[in-house]
């Protein structure tokens, strides 16, 4: 591995400087599920770790009276025990308890996830529905990103280097809204998404579509919002017709890339049968609160 | 530069010095002579590394040394009671639930945890919950079987 320098600092002021002085690369470590990993392939060279589990308020996951503010450093196996957060947003909890295997939520956090900026990350597309927002901390002050205009590519997001996401802020969903994340992986758990789409859907006391959210993951260089699939769903009562417009949708709008995982032509195809399964199951979720 | 890390291993407060770029794991094997605590894949994937930290189950691989500062970890060697050994690692021998070996003390440490956090798995939940144990010989059948005789006799004993 590469030679470390650690801090693991306890205040956001300590951080935020350890970030901007640093000499040498600096990494900011959360649950370390890919970034131990990827520094163990690196040889003489060094990295200035700063770990910001200990800083206050970076594992937790607290209500405001409209938002939930999410620790990004809160690992998935906290998160996905909390049945208050199950209850409102299912679909973004059914993609972290997805991620790895147990021991690997036991370290791997929603922030990380989102850092990391893995093209296929499971929560990405389940935040996007969700309109979460990311709360940066630099040195000269906070500043708010939409999850969407966060991820910049393969591997990047908009972080500075003096910069540090310490919240990840998630409106409540008005009424009978709900959420839903699917992904296709060739075996039955442990494994990396070939495709993945999110939805969420709000709909009326008579089950008329008024709102809906799709993304889509794993078929472009990051995840995106599909506002065309939402189009499609908005105004109906998520009939067939609809449904599959929302599938035609997004596998237009996907650009996926063909690996040992999957095709492109299978990618494309895929994503839209996951988007038209996750609207329905979005749907049900309504119907059943 | 070495660090010194005070932590707790199996209830017991210990210290030692490591470099920062060491793994918890490695930490366990090479420092403090802890050997029960296996290395497979070395990458999050096999589970043979399992360990409790902070109550989180967790990968010694993907934990730092340095990190184990003011936290609690339980290793396989804190599961057996003296010499009295716990009712699970009782049934993965009975059920000759092992071969090899190496993914047997992380096997152990997950079961503990899945039946602390569930003391009555469906079969279906407690291959879910162990998927993260890989085990290259037995192909899982007779650990299933060891893992759920474990946690009927647990239900018994509770």
């Amino acid at each position: 591995m590469v030679a470390l320098t650690y801090h693991a600092p306890e205040s956001l002021e300590e951080a935020v400087q350890l970030l901007s002085t640093a000499r040498q690369p600096v990494k900011v470590l959360s649950g370390g599920t890919d970034l131990i990993i990827q520094m163990q392939g690196l040889i003489q060279d060094e990295r200035l770790v700063v770990d910001v589990k200990k800083i206050p308020g970076m594992r937790a996951a607290d209500w405001t009276e409209d938002h939930l503010i999410l620790g990004p450093s809160m690992s998935c196996a906290q998160f996905t025990k909390r049945q208050d957060i199950q209850t409102v947003f299912p679909g973004l909890v059914e993609a972290a308890y997805l991620i790895g295997s147990t021991q690997v939520q036991g370290r791997a956090s929603i922030g990380g996830n989102l850092c990391n900026a893995s093209p296929a990350a499971d929560t990405i597309p389940a935040l996007m529905v969700n309109r979460a927002v990311c709360l940066i901390q630099g040195l000269n002050g906070t500043r708010r990103v939409n999850v969407e205009d966060f991820l910049i590519g393969v591997g990047k997001q908009c972080l500075a280097s003096d910069e540090l996401l310490v919240g990840i802020e998630l409106p409540k969903p008005t009424a009978r809204t709900m959420d839903a994340y699917l992904r296709f992986i060739p075996r039955t758990e442990m494994d990396i998404a070939v495709a993945g789409a999110a939805v969420s859907v709000t709909l009326d006391d008579d089950g008329v579509c008024t709102d809906a959210r799709v993304a889509i993951g794993a078929v472009s260089p990051t995840a995106i919002l599909v506002p065309s699939a939402a189009e499609a769903l908005i105004g109906t009562r998520l009939d067939d017709d609809a449904l599959l417009a929302a599938a035609a949708a997004s596998s237009q709008a996907a650009n996926p890339i063909s690996d040992r995982r999957g095709t492109v032509e299978f990618r494309r195809h895929v994503v839209g049968v996951l988007t038209k399964r996750a609207a329905k199951i979005a749907a049900d979720r309504v119907g059943e609160v | 530069m070495k660090s010194h890390i005070s932590t707790t291993i199996n209830g017991d407060p210990v210290e030692f010095l490591c470099d920062p770029s060491q793994t918890l794991l490695n930490v366990l094997r090479n420092d403090l002579g802890m050997t029960g605590t296996k290395e497979g894949c070395g990458s999050g994937d096999c589970g043979a590394c399992s360990v409790l930290f902070d109550g989180e189950l967790v990968c010694a691989c993907l934990v730092l040394g340095v990190e184990a500062q003011g936290a609690e970890i339980e290793t396989v060697e804190g599961v057996a009671t003296h010499d009295q050994l716990h009712v699970i690692q009782e049934k993965f021998l009975e059920h000759a639930a092992l071969q090899c070996g190496i993914c047997t003390p992380g096997l152990i440490v997950s079961t503990k945890a899945l039946l602390e956090e569930n003391p009555s798995p469906t079969e279906e939940e407690a291959r879910y919950f162990l998927a993260g144990n890989l085990c290259r010989c037995t192909g899982y059948d007779k650990i299933i079987k060891a893992v759920m005789d474990a946690a009927a006799t647990m239900r018994q004993g509770a």
